[in-house]
């Protein structure tokens, strides 16, 4: 059983410095040819293309996408799924610096939300402490599910890929089961357990009812991994191992443990972002309500359009929760499928690979001549 | 429960049927040295053309060879960006799995005109041997693509061991850079080897689609995709060995959907082929660990 090489173009690698910087011109050129600009646009205009072959008219879907995305009240929606989006971009892109592809964000996200939903039903506890420790505990879940696979992928050489993904299905359905049955709500025939208690509310930013404390949360734990990313000996070792695994070996890196360290700490998100939305608003755990939005692919897809600038990450999030959101406004008002923001998803995902390697190619022959 | 039951042993042919199929389009891929991840994706995409080609000609037959050709056009995707482009594969295939999960629901809607689950009394499904007169046992209940998946396994095992293009096929796998220097067409094989592995998923997707029900559901695979890529990593490069893995999952999925009428929660079922492929990869990867290293 052979690992395969994992991507460290997109995974740490990134895209070479451009040529010709420096005067105003050649930094417009910069931009406008940057792989995530060529991906967004290649996206899109194929998008439009999907809409004309169905007969959607792109000059009703794509007002009605912006207007459920920023207009009247929906900008507050949009921004309360940038919360978890953002949180699942991070579950993926710390294994991901280190070359391990984290695909089970799913099952660490459920195993995440069931733990700070028992742990808040069935604890007594004081306010203040009645949040926290949901959501360590949920971390601590999150990232256990997601570390199962690190021994798997250094003793026997599984890809993390693969493990992940296998280990998510039947995370996802224990969830399930617990929610339905030994945490449910009797009576009802909802698969939901009872409404938390209020001292285990995460607390709402003033003015809205959806922005809860998560944001702030995600928002500074993103930018103590920027930090930690860039400018520690930890971070260093992180994108070294996903650059060149033998030689960050070589010089003394302890590769198995960094696999692990990176996997767990992933995870440690997804769980954490399992916490926060059951103890945000509607204060339980319903079953699906995790899943259903997409949030981990939605953040693998901006992760890798950030291509491996790990600063871009945030960025790419918010434009990528933009058009998820947007597309169910889509749906609602122009009759367009919102799966429509999948299809954008996926492109961006093939195009971003396909343009990152053609220009890793044409940077080392250029480099070589 | 009697394992051997004709009724058991079917259900274990018409769970691991689709598993098969694409599990065969990872192996060969795997031969050549390609990871290939965009098994699941191709799956979904093969079930969704298969039921949709099948309720516009009112023909199965035509589903199915609509799926086999639209699923070739969609790995073409993949063998362009990764054969000819050069981009990671794993990369690619994370991209058109999602893209396939995402334009089939899309296209469901625009087409049937709702999403969930598509099923009509007009939907053709392939046809039983035993309704094409031929009364075997066992296989009685089951479409044609049931023995044609075996017969494959053991066509594509002939295949890679005793023709030239196998051999050839095989020696790209080990040494992609010796077998360039010796005038063989890495490109062509690589770009060969995925493109049939989507018609054969496109064949799986059919199976499953029209074969085991006749119906298509937003999701369908439902990770089957991936288990064959497992089964691919069970079995290496020997067809009989991915077989093997395939049976497992049949037998995991047949075994779960049972005890379930005994009162074993669904979630437990649904996860049974999961885990248990899973744990034959880790005790699969122990053995290996074991074993002494060969001297490369």
């Amino acid at each position: 059983m052979s690992a395969p090489a994992t991507g460290t173009t997109v995974a740490a690698g990134g895209e070479p410095e451009g040529r010709d910087s420096g005067s105003a011109l050649g930094w417009a050129r910069r931009i406008v040819l940057s792989t995530p600009v060529l991906a967004i646009g290649g996206a899109l205009v194929l998008t439009t293309l999907v809409m004309l072959a169905v007969g959607v008219d792109p000059s009703l879907a794509y007002p009605a996408l912006f207007r459920g995305a920023v207009a009247d009240g929906n900008l507050e929606y949009t921004i309360a799924a940038f919360v978890p989006t953002l949180g699942m971009a991070l579950a993926f892109a710390i294994p991901l610096r280190a070359g391990e592809f984290n695909l089970g964000g799913d099952g660490q996200m459920a195993i995440g939300g069931v733990t700070a939903a028992a742990i808040a039903l069935h604890l007594p506890m004081v306010a203040g402490v009645a949040v926290v420790l949901p959501l360590a505990a949920a971390a601590l879940a999150g990232g256990l599910v997601a570390g199962l696979s690190a021994p798997l992928r250094t003793r026997l050489g599984i890809p993390a890929i693969v493990t992940t993904l296998l280990i998510s299905v039947p995370a996802v359905s224990l969830a399930s089961y617990l929610v339905r049955f030994p945490l449910g709500e009797q009576g009802t025939g909802i698969a939901q357990t009872p409404p938390l208690p209020d001292a285990a509310h995460l607390p709402a930013l003033a003015g809205s009812s959806y922005i809860t404390l998560g944001l702030p949360l995600v928002v500074l734990l993103t930018a103590a991994w920027l930090y930690a990313d860039s400018r520690t000996v930890l971070g260093y070792e992180i994108r070294a191992t996903g650059q060149n695994r033998d030689f960050a070996r070589y010089g003394g890196v302890a590769v198995n443990r960094l696999a692990a360290v990176t996997l767990a700490g992933g995870g440690a998100f997804a769980g954490l972002v399992g916490a926060l939305i059951v103890l945000g608003p509607p204060y339980r755990y319903v079953d699906g309500a995790l899943t259903a939005p997409g949030y981990t692919f939605t953040a693998v897809a901006a992760v890798l359009l950030a291509t491996a600038r790990p600063i871009a990450v945030p960025f790419a999030v918010a434009l990528l929760t933009v058009l998820q959101v947007g597309g169910q406004g889509m749906e609602r008002e122009a009759g367009v499928p919102s799966q429509l923001t999948q299809i954008v998803q996926g492109l961006i995902i093939v195009i971003v690979a396909v343009f990152a390697t053609v220009r890793h190619l044409r940077e080392r022959r250029g480099a070589g001549a | 429960m009697n394992i051997l039951e004709a009724s058991f042993l079917s259900a274990v042919l018409t769970a691991m049927t689709p598993v098969v199929l694409a599990a065969l389009g990872g192996l060969i891929c795997q031969v050549a040295g390609v990871f290939n991840i965009a098994l699941e994706g191709q799956l979904l995409w093969g079930a969704f053309t298969a039921v949709v080609f099948s309720h516009l000609t009112g023909s199965a037959w035509a589903g199915v060879a609509g799926a086999m050709i639209v699923t070739l056009l969609y790995a073409a995707v993949l063998s362009l960006a990764s054969v000819t482009f050069r981009a990671d594969p794993i990369v690619v295939a994370v991209g058109t799995n999602l893209l396939a999960l995402g334009l089939t629901a899309f296209l469901m809607r625009q087409i049937f005109g709702s999403g969930g689950t598509y099923s009509s009394p007009d939907l053709a499904g392939l046809p039983t041997i035993a309704e094409l007169g031929l009364d075997v046992p066992v296989l009685g209940p089951q479409s044609p693509l049931v023995p044609l998946a075996l017969v494959l396994v053991a066509a594509v095992a002939w295949w890679l061991r005793r023709t030239r293009s196998g051999l050839r096929l095989r020696g790209i796998g080990q040494h992609q850079a010796a077998a360039a220097a010796l005038g063989l067409k890495v490109g062509v094989y690589r770009h060969g080897v995925v493109l049939a592995a989507g018609a054969l998923c496109g064949l799986a997707g059919a199976q499953l689609a029209l074969g085991n029900v006749t119906l298509f559901s937003e999701g369908m695979s439902a990770g089957r995709g991936w288990v064959a890529v497992v089964a691919v990593m069970l079995g290496g490069v020997l067809p009989w060995r991915v077989l093997l893995a395939c049976l497992l999952f049949g037998v995991a999925e047949a075994v779960g959907f049972r005890l379930q009428g005994v009162g074993l929660p669904q979630q437990a079922a649904d996860s049974a082929p999961y885990v248990i492929t899973l744990f034959a990869l880790i005790l699969a990867g122990v053995a290996a660990r074991r074993r002494p290293k060969e001297v490369s």
